[in-house]
């Protein structure tokens, strides 16, 4: 199919590789894999001009099956790999694939100055809460408590929440999705995508081979409408499959209210995504399950300037001041002396 | 040395001037004395005067340690001389000595009847204590093998700054250009630069600069009046190759040669580099020049610097990092991931004393090993070493061209000692700089990422073009396409390729030079900084009547292509490096040569005599 610019309009099996994809049967990773396609087919950005970027682990053999052009990199480094390549060339749109173990374990610190830099790429963290490609350890996102192959006894690591890390960090797009909402999943990455600056994005991802129904509370029938929370801008806070409850806050403290009984959506908290300060985004990234329901959605969306559009502000500044640069002026820089 | 002496012209009566060929000076004080300033003064001075320089800065780890402390000695050391120079010279000749501990820490490196020119304002019971003096050594006899001369330099500067309306303590800032403008007498050097820098310098707080030019001028008169000094040395202006000059130290060229390859190439400059002494220099030189294009990121961490530049170098820019040897450890890792994808970029190493934190602000060439062989699996790049602060800059641009010819990383290496050493340094015509052409494949649908070309290069397929979508990475790769592959047969045949890649970078380097006999019963061969102290030893040595020549090497990996059939003509080969003999033990495994070692590792250059004795003692057959 052609648009009327005369551009071919591609679809999500154009951005399949020839390679065969090699994760478990039943991985939630092919879920995201099929929904990234499909988003990008929609943006109608060309393949030449993405690529994905990934450290290591199971995730981040993501690349190999995007026929964009892509970079399998080093535990943990994906974000400063993606930082070169969108320096070198801003036109590109540039995604980072990572997982709980190479974003915020080896790599946190990586994660962190991305983030706080604002360099325009999209981060997607695959959280399954284990190591799945080392066979089974805990990883920074495992409860406390969780037994695997490393902690026969539990794991006695308090875990990281990415989200509260990249709102701490004050990262300016954050949302959660995850995996099997697969309507959800590629709105959230529509919008990471559309965000100019850096993206992050944590997907609740289950590996059904280690950690096999990490996020069942949140995706099971029965229970998803009363354990996940559901954002929109602007709109109260409300879920429960009659949607009958929501969040007030008690002062600083997010609580669980009925609705009913004088108690109306205008009592409840309203979600603003567009919130300069991150105290909001970040009370909410700290309601946990099974105290709360656990939101998704876009937490956090503001405006900043980018790493490298202040960075081509600076070089263009300095051409317009001086004249560009001639290699004649740069050698002559300082005292100089002639000798005959 | 004396080449001729001679009454001094009417403005001076008594003072007699000697004419020398080369002197050297060392400022020393406490850091915050403003030894640097005062060296780096002295050394433009110079060269503007004409004479060839050449500098040896000496920092103190610390930036402030206490005041008046050993630890916190700070010292310029530089040469200046009516011809080619190679090194800041063996043996200082004047030195200045702002308070005891630069005094104690420095006096044995003057040799004797050298100038000694001490603020003895600054030798109080404390400033004493500090340093470990029960007595004050300028009552003692131990100086009287010196030329010394007690100087209040902190009471004539006050003097002479006494109307500036400065505070005490701004006044005390100045006292380095009192103390500069003495040896400006004391060598019959131009007031003119200097009152240019202060000048350009503190246009902007007259007091300052009216300060700062009383003190230097004092300083000159004081010499001129005070009839203290009974001789004043000239050293007439080198003869050096005609054109237009400026200083450069091993740093600045090092950016200046990074800028000019990506400029020649039509690229823009990416540099990806975390601060670590003595590389940030390069960092903050690049970081000025945004109007080149230069895209300086200052990473989190090495690694983050490391893999910045991957990630740019795959998306088509000229990608580099500059580190030191902690830093290239953290960043090996990634660097094989670099040799993997073989793409192009270049990683300078500026190398100080090892291991770990070791000797921040010293030097050494400690890291040959690892820039070879540091890395996990069979991880062959190429290797560079640039031999003087000027050599940087070619060192540079020839690092990336052979980066991009061949498609691969390039670590080059320097040290402290060249990497803050300066030297004049003849501005290229830039009609005659090479030119680069760096080639991207168009959109073709028969496109292979890891085919190869006649250099074993595979092509630089840039994000952004239509058709060339591929993904490369650190797994092991299948030969032509690129693709994933676990294949035993064809891991071996890649491991093999990508040697043999590098192995073929011989074919496109010039070949080993000889200076002196083409044969002969000895060979000096070095690498890097030792150039200037070889060099300058095999002047004297030849002169001297010895059958002795060198070589130096700017390739390590691969070495060119005549290296064996060098060493091959020679009974003996030495090899002095600043390590236990790195160099050495590489030429013993690859040529089964017998190589004998000059080992220095003191975080300090070779001294010229330190070469000369050593040659002297191998021709005489004393064992080594
Ligand atoms: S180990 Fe787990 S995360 Fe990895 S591919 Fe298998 S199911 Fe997916």
């Amino acid at each position: 199919m052609s648009t009327e610019a005369g551009m071919v309009q591609l679809t999500p099996k154009d951005f399949a590789s020839d390679q065969e994809v090699r994760w478990c049967p039943g991985c939630g990773d092919y879920s995201i894999l099929a929904q990234v396609k499909k988003v990008l087919a929609s943006l109608g950005t060309p393949r030449e001009n993405t690529v994905f970027v990934s450290g290591i682990g199971c995730s981040s053999r993501f690349p190999y099956y995007m026929n964009t052009y892509g970079f399998h990199s080093v535990h943990g480094r994906a974000p400063a790999v993606a930082t070169g390549v969108k320096v070198a060339n801003p036109e590109l749109s540039v995604w980072v694939v990572t997982g709980d173990g190479d974003a915020l374990s080896i790599g946190g610190n990586h994660l962190l100055h991305v983030i706080r830099r604002n360099v325009d790429v999209n981060i997607l963290l695959f959280n399954n809460r284990i190591y799945g490609l080392t066979k089974g350890q805990y990883s920074p996102t495992s409860p406390i408590g969780r037994k695997t192959k490393s902690s026969p006894m539990g794991s006695i690591d308090f875990p990281l929440h990415p989200l509260s890390v990249a709102i701490g960090a004050e990262a300016t797009f954050v949302a959660r999705t995850i995996d099997v909402n697969v309507k959800h999943l590629s709105y959230v990455l529509d919008r990471a995508a559309r965000h100019k600056g850096t993206s992050f994005v944590e997907i609740y991802q289950n590996c059904n081979i280690f950690n096999d129904g990490a996020f069942e509370y949140a995706t099971g029938k029965d229970t998803k409408e009363d354990t996940a929370i559901y954002l929109e801008h602007n709109r109260p806070l409300v879920f429960g499959k009659d949607r009958d409850k929501g969040i007030q806050l008690n002062g600083m403290d997010p609580q669980v209210v009925s609705l009913g009984d004088g108690m109306t959506e205008d009592d409840l908290l309203f979600h603003d995504e567009k919130q300069a300060e991150p105290s909001l985004a970040y009370l909410l990234s700290r309601m946990h399950h099974p105290e709360f329901p656990e939101p998704m959605g876009v937490f956090r969306d503001i405006e900043r300037s980018t790493y490298e559009d202040m960075l081509f502000d600076q070089i263009s500044d300095a051409k317009k001041s001086s004249g560009p640069g001639k290699l004649e002026d740069m050698y002559d820089d300082g005292e100089t002396w002639v000798v005959d | 040395m004396v080449v001729s002496t001679q009454k001094q012209d009417a403005s001076v009566n008594t003072v007699e001037t000697i004419e020398r060929e080369e002197i050297t000076v060392r400022f020393c004080g406490d850091s915050g004395d403003g030894m640097q300033l005062a060296g780096t003064q002295l050394t433009s001075t110079s060269a503007i005067f004409g004479n060839d320089v050449c500098t040896f800065p000496d920092f103190p780890a610390e930036i402030r340690a206490p005041a008046g402390t050993l630890a916190g000695v700070s010292g310029f050391q530089l040469a200046f001389g009516s011809r080619k120079l190679h090194t800041p010279g063996d043996r200082v000749n004047a030195m200045i000595a702002m308070n005891p501990a630069a005094l104690k820490a420095n006096v044995a490196d003057l040799e004797p009847g050298g100038i000694l020119i001490v603020n003895s304002d600054a030798f109080t019971k404390s400033n004493l204590g500090k340093a470990g003096y029960e007595e004050n050594p300028l009552d003692g006899v131990d100086l009287n093998r010196y030329k010394l001369f007690k100087i209040p330099i902190n009471t004539l500067n006050a003097e002479a700054c006494s109307d500036t309306g400065l505070t005490g303590r701004a006044v005390g800032r100045c006292k380095n250009f009192y103390a500069l403008g003495l040896v400006y007498w004391l060598f019959g050097r131009p007031l003119e630069p200097t009152l240019r820098w202060i000048d350009q310098k503190f246009g902007a707080k007259p007091s300052v600069a009216d300060a700062n030019t009383k003190s230097l001028k004092a300083g000159y008169y004081m010499g001129e009046t005070a009839e203290l000094f009974p001789v004043r040395f000239l050293v007439s202006p080198a003869k050096l190759a005609p054109g237009k000059y400026r200083k450069l130290s091993g740093n600045e060229a090092i950016a200046l040669g990074l800028v000019t390859a990506a400029h020649q190439a039509g690229k823009s400059l990416f540099y990806g580099s975390y601060p670590i002494t003595p590389a940030s220099d390069i960092l903050h030189e690049l970081a000025r020049l945004r109007k080149y294009d230069v895209r300086t990121f200052q990473a989190e961490d090495e690694i983050a610097a490391m893999t910045s530049i991957i990630g740019a170098a795959f998306a088509g820019a000229f990608a580099v990092t500059g580190t030191s040897g902690p830093g290239v450890a953290l960043k090996q890792e990634a660097i094989s991931l670099a040799v993997m994808t073989e793409l192009p970029m270049v990683i300078v190493n500026v190398q100080r004393g090892g291991p770990s934190t070791g000797l921040p602000t010293k030097t050494e060439q400690a890291d040959l090993g690892q820039a070879i062989s540091g890395r996990h699996g069979e991880t062959p790049l190429c290797v560079l070493a640039a031999c003087s602060p000027g050599d940087c800059f070619d060192m540079a641009i020839e690092a990336f061209r052979i980066a991009t010819e061949f498609m691969t990383p390039v670590m080059l290496l320097t040290d402290g000692y060249i990497a803050n050493g300066a030297e004049p340094w003849r501005i290229p015509d830039v009609s005659t700089l090479p030119k680069f052409e760096v080639k991207h494949p168009g959109p073709s649908a028969e496109f292979e990422p890891y085919k190869r070309n006649d250099k074993l290069a595979r092509p630089w397929a840039l994000p952004g073009t239509p058709q060339l979508e591929h993904r490369v990475g650190g797994l092991e790769k299948q030969d032509i396409t690129g693709d994933v592959c676990y294949v035993p047969e064809n891991h071996e045949h890649m491991i093999h390729l990508r040697r043999q890649k590098i192995d073929k970078i011989a074919d496109a380097i010039p070949p080993l030079e000889v200076h002196g006999d083409q044969s002969g019963e000895l060979l000096v061969l070095g690498w890097g900084s030792t150039y200037g102290a070889i060099e300058s030893a095999m002047e004297r040595c030849r002169a001297r009547g010895m059958n002795v020549s060198n070589a130096h090497l700017r390739y390590l990996d691969p070495m060119p292509k005549n290296t064996e059939q060098v060493l091959k003509q020679f009974k003996q080969i030495l090899v002095p490096e600043m390590n236990l003999g790195q160099l050495r033990q590489r030429l013993r495994a690859e040529y089964l040569v017998d190589v004998m070692g000059l080992n220095k590792v003191q975080g300090k250059p070779f001294t010229i005599l330190e070469i000369e004795e050593k040659v002297a003692d191998l021709l005489n057959g004393k064992p080594s």
